[in-house]
């Protein structure tokens, strides 16, 4: 019984540091801009930070918690960016007041992306490890593709939709072309700004370190660990996976209604959408932890801000940024480096004043 | 001994952290006092990383170039000239970040960017700093919405009528075949007109096949054009992937004339791509390092002599060489010097580009329309063997 207290208070202990890092990074952003100490390319870079943590802890839920390794997390994003850019242009000109119509555009973002996680996580959560991986990025390719090559407009007939070009729509000539092929959709509202990144971004903390948690969050860890041992003790397998997963793809809705609401463009490429966004937002989880939420927030800003901050190191940017990713690589999972953090963490220092004898277990945390 | 390792290691990280620190601080401060300087600091930025570095890197020489040659010989206004590029990998999101970051330079004015959608979203950001934007090569028609931004090149709609001109005019073929990346604006933007001024000038397109990015495989694609009966194949598309076209419709044994834009240009330079293969290719470009012209060879002359790579020497170059001299000839209209605010450099440029009229290597007698465009005759290359010869 003691035990289990014990391991709560660590939960909640880990968590408020996660919270409390999140309230320190916007207070001295808050406090940075209120003096106008900032440069511009960083508050340029606010919102996209914000993207990218979300994306991270997103992606950790399926990766870390689930324990599958997903390769569509940017298709989900894609949803996401062009349902609510959609509503967004649709109803800029009804809607005027931002804070209704953006809020109602998040969640249209995270909603739809959490219809096509249901959609596809049905029939894929059946595969596992690589066959798994392979669909997924399948998935997130054809979403892209899709989006990045179809035209959409309507105009008092209805909707029309075509593959071929805009002209094929045969919209009368008082239509409005929403989705312009690769040209994608212009004119979606700025309406990201770095208090709504930095508020989804505390959502998106609350809701997954909750729900990992939470009974349904022990139930994913353990088809994680063991599947069979937790069939047999009557844990639904479908409902538990599908359940990470649809959490998982709704906020990465969220992160891609950030996305398109602070750029003027929203066209699908490979850059932005494709299986390199893909890689790169498991690059985050990697190398912050696989399963620690705080890991894969922080890798995914650092990550995010070291081919900025380089700029002026011109053709060697990427060089450096690939040597990053090694050293980071190898400080956060060799086997040694391993070691050394564990035996140089402060909580083992403290631990080891108080108690010098009973200090091993680590938690996923 | 590992401790004493492991401790250096911390401090040299440690060191790390605090100099980034620093750094970031330093840059702050540049940006704010750049009206302060003597010296004009043009941006651009585009992709010198990534798939289409080629054309970034062929800006950048470009550029720098011409940058060379201005301050030698005295400046813009008698003020020197500062240039520096911002890599963007052809992504929006990358490049509004390269603008943050050349912004916390000083830059004054924006000489980008150099591909079209990376430019849709950059022009909101220079239209809120109420920036000069003058792009190399950014193509699509929406790049000049704003009336602050203006293009040496032609747009992607002009390129696709111009194209449809020039084949009825010539009398070049009847019946054409396309193959278009159909998630690729620049290529949907040229094919989109091409059609309708096609239909306007009685050419026939008997095929028209689309692919997506990342296609490697264009058998069917070729086969429908072949089947068809085309006498031309028009391709608007970029040269990586028309060198694999013109492979792949060689080894089936389909011989006809292909024809391209400005995003052909470069081909010839593609890596284990055999030049032969291209022979007779026409394209619509602005220019061609053969033409015999006094300009262009100047150009040529000046680029080989700085030592850049030739694999570089494209359209793309010579537009953004073009680019710095308007810039240089808008500037001396308009009286700008470095001093002034970036918005008031704009507002004097802006009414001085629509004065001016500059001969340029890509066209003679370049002048601008209010809304962004330029006017300059087209022309057109063909490669024969193995080089590009301008045609008439």
């Amino acid at each position: 019984m003691a035990e289990k207290r014990l391991k709560l208070k660590k939960n909640t202990k880990n968590n408020t540091i996660t919270y409390a890092l999140v309230l320190a990074v916007f207070l001295l952003i808050e406090i940075m801009q209120g003096t106008g100490n900032i440069s511009s390319l960083l508050s340029g870079l606010l919102v996209p930070l914000c993207m990218y943590s979300i994306l991270a802890v997103s992606l950790n839920l399926t990766v870390g918690i689930l324990g599958e390794l997903s390769l569509g997390h940017a298709g989900f994003m894609c949803i996401g960016a062009y349902a609510s850019s959609i509503f967004s242009v649709v109803t800029q000109n009804t809607i005027t007041n931002v804070w209704i119509r953006f809020p109602i555009a998040i969640l249209i973002g995270g909603l739809f992306a959490a219809v096509f996680g249901i959609l596809i996580g049905i029939p894929i959560l059946r595969l596992k490890g690589d066959y798994l991986a392979i669909v997924t990025l399948a998935f997130g390719e054809i979403i892209k593709n899709v989006l990045g090559s179809i035209y959409v407009g309507y105009d008092s007939h209805g909707v029309h939709m075509t593959f071929e070009s805009a002209s094929s729509l045969d919209m009368e000539p008082d239509g409005t072309l929403l989705i312009n092929g690769p040209l994608g959709i212009s004119g979606t509202p700025n309406d990201s700004n770095f208090i709504v990144g930095i508020v989804l971004l505390a959502i998106t903390l609350i809701v997954v370190l909750n729900f990992i948690n939470s009974r349904a969050g022990r139930a994913v860890m353990s088809l994680r660990d063991n599947r069979i041992a937790a069939e047999s003790v009557g844990i639904n397998v479908t409902k538990y996976k599908l359940m990470a997963f649809t959490i998982s793809a709704f906020f990465a809705g969220i992160a891609g209604v950030l996305y398109s609401h602070n750029l003027s463009i929203l066209a699908a490429t490979s850059k932005n959408f494709g299986y390199n966004m893909s890689i790169m937002i498991l690059v985050f989880v990697v190398l912050g932890g696989i399963g620690s939420i705080r890991g894969s927030m922080i890798a995914a800003c650092v990550l995010t801000i070291i081919p900025e901050k380089l700029r002026e190191l011109q053709d060697y940017r990427m060089l450096i940024y690939a040597i990053v990713l090694i050293v980071m690589m190898l400080l956060t999972s060799s086997p040694k480096m391993v070691k050394f953090w564990e035996a140089h963490s402060p909580k083992r220092f403290i631990e080891d004043k108080f108690r010098s004898k009973k200090s091993k277990a680590k938690g996923v945390q | 001994m590992k401790k004493t390792f492991t401790k250096v290691l911390a401090v040299v990280l440690a060191l790390c952290m605090v100099v980034v620190c620093f750094s970031a601080c330093g840059s702050k401060k540049d940006g704010g006092d750049s009206t302060a300087s003597d010296t004009f600091k043009i941006g651009s930025i585009g992709p010198l990383t990534g798939d289409n570095a080629v054309y970034g890197k062929a800006v950048q020489y470009g550029a720098e170039l011409a940058v060379k040659e201005i301050n030698a010989n005295g400046g813009i206004n008698g003020k020197q000239v500062e240039f520096r590029m911002g890599d963007d990998e052809a992504d929006a999101e990358k490049s509004v970040n390269a603008y943050n970051d050349l912004k916390d330079w000083g830059m004054q004015i924006l000489a980008g960017t150099v591909t079209t959608g990376a430019c849709l979203a950059v022009v909101d950001k220079t239209k809120a700093d109420n920036m000069f934007q003058l792009t190399p090569s950014a193509s699509g028609a929406d790049v000049i919405k704003n009336d602050n931004v203006f293009q040496v090149c032609f747009t992607d709609p002009n390129q696709g009528i111009a194209s449809a001109d020039y084949i009825a005019d010539n009398n070049i073929a009847k019946k054409v075949a396309v193959i278009y990346n159909s998630a690729d604006a620049y290529s949907t933007g040229i094919y989109n007109t091409f059609k309708s001024e096609a239909a306007v000038k009685g050419l026939e397109i008997v095929a028209a096949e689309a692919f997506t990015a990342d296609t490697t495989d264009f058998s069917s694609q070729l086969n429908a054009a072949k089947n068809s009966g085309a006498e031309l194949v028009f391709l608007p598309i970029y040269a990586a992937v028309a060198a694999s076209i013109l492979k792949q419709a060689d080894t089936m044994g389909f011989k006809t004339t292909f024809f391209g834009c400005d995003g052909l240009d470069g081909i010839l330079s593609i890596e284990n791509f055999d030049a032969k293969l291209a022979e007779g290719t026409m394209l619509l470009t602005p220019f061609a390092a053969d033409a015999k012209d006094e300009k262009t060879q100047n150009f040529v002359k000046a680029y080989n002599e700085a030592g850049y790579d030739k694999a570089n020497l494209n359209q793309f170059a010579a537009d953004a060489y073009d680019m710095i001299y308007v810039i240089k000839a808008a500037a001396e209209k308009a009286n700008v010097t470095p001093d002034m605010s970036v918005s008031d450099i704009c507002n004097a440029m802006k009414s001085a580009m629509t004065q001016i009229q500059v001969d340029g290597v890509t066209g003679l007698q370049m002048q601008w329309k209010a809304t962004g465009e330029v006017n300059k005759a087209p022309k057109a290359v063909k490669i024969v063997s193995g080089a590009y010869v301008a045609m008439d």
